[in-house]
């Protein structure tokens, strides 16, 4: 399968490096290109240097015949805008968003919007390991 | 109406004055400190240091009864996601963002927002307009149809001078709607012909644009 992945900070290039040792084709982009520094030193995917919401910079990195995007940069709206444009305007069938923020992220699943908010994620690991038990589900506050 | 502002840069800043002045309810949100202590002194409680972003932050200003949100910071993702959330979880009728770049409005109106604003693309447009020897500009934008009022003027070197227009073949998605010559008006027929010069309006979806700049020989 093909890939592209946006943002190459701990968890993008981590997420790369174990997709191209699954055979899977990768391309990374990150605005910085220092960040591709933390790839592993045989990966074989490709890394592009843009901005992840420049439609331009996504077709430079093969969006148009990709299977999979996902969006892991440090900021949640560029994610958020980045898979939207995946999913709405190049029809790539799976994109995952990384959503730090449980309103936003509740709010983009209920849009249709995959995404994973590794703050809820991480409470509840680290819940876990003190605790021993699964903690309760968290009341979201609607407007 | 209740208007709540994201984004307290120079635009925000005004837009909060003049609608002020007009007499609404108006509350704008700017997330720097900085920034905000000098909104602050002015605005006084107009403002409120918030990310508009944030829907804590919304909620606590009232957004479910705000009538219009307009996003108006310098980032496009940041407004994207200010008008999307007013839309989903506060079920606000009315979103207006301001656009930093041109191109993405496209994605923009796919996404729901009911009106974009691009300076960018007005301050180009006027430019175009007012150049010497511009022979093709965008007057306005039907957002819902997807459609384009555009003039343009026929340049003496058109392909299509001289000929009439059941005999050019002209894009299927475009329509000829009017053609100004010296004072006279025309509405074209299949019989009418193409003189250099005319200033020709027409109707043309996103598409069209480029395929009609073709066939007048205006394409850049």
């Amino acid at each position: 399968m093909k890939i592209v992945i946006l943002g190459c900070g701990r968890v993008g290039a981590t997420l790369a490096t174990m997709m191209d040792r699954a055979g899977h084709t990768v391309s990374i982009i990150d605005s910085s290109s220092d960040s591709f520094q933390r790839l592993d030193p045989g990966f074989n995917g490709e890394t592009i240097l843009g901005n992840g919401i420049d439609g331009e910079v996504l077709v430079r990195a093969g969006i148009k015949d990709a299977d999979a995007f996902a969006a892991v940069t440090n900021g949640d709206n560029r994610n958020i805008m980045a898979s939207q444009i995946a999913k709405e305007i190049f029809k790539v069938k799976k994109v995952v968003c990384r959503i730090y923020d449980p309103i936003r992220q509740s709010t983009y699943n209920e849009l249709g919007l995959e995404s994973i908010s590794p703050t809820i994620v991480g409470a509840e690991l680290l819940f876990g390991a003190i605790t021993g038990n699964k903690p309760e589900a968290l009341h979201e506050r609607k407007g | 109406m209740y208007i709540i502002i994201g984004g307290g840069g120079e635009i925000g800043y005004y837009l909060t004055k003049s609608l002020l002045k007009q007499g609404h309810e108006v509350l704008l949100l700017e997330k720097g400190a900085l920034r905000f202590k000098g909104l602050v002194e002015e605005l006084g409680q107009a403002v409120v240091r918030g990310d508009a972003c944030e829907a804590r932050t919304m909620e606590e200003v009232g957004a479910s009864r705000a009538d219009v949100v307009i996003a108006v910071t310098g980032e496009d993702e940041d407004n994207l996601v200010i008008c999307q959330m007013a839309k989903q979880h506060f079920n606000v009728g009315r979103t207006i963002a301001r656009l930093n770049n041109p191109k993405h409005e496209l994605i923009f109106q796919k996404l729901g927002i009911d009106i974009t604003v691009s300076p960018t693309r007005s301050i180009l447009s006027l430019i175009e307009a007012e150049l010497p020897g511009t022979t093709f500009v965008s007057l306005m934008t039907l957002k819902r149809a997807g459609l384009e009022i555009i003039e343009m003027r026929v340049p003496v070197d058109s392909p299509i001078v001289g000929k009439t227009l059941g005999t050019i073949n002209l894009p299927r998605t475009g329509n000829l709607a009017l053609i100004i010559r010296g004072t006279d008006y025309i509405f074209p027929t299949a019989d009418t012909k193409i003189l250099a010069d005319d200033e020709v309006y027409a109707l043309v979806s996103r598409e069209g644009e480029e395929a009609l700049r073709t066939a007048l020989g205006t394409s850049l």
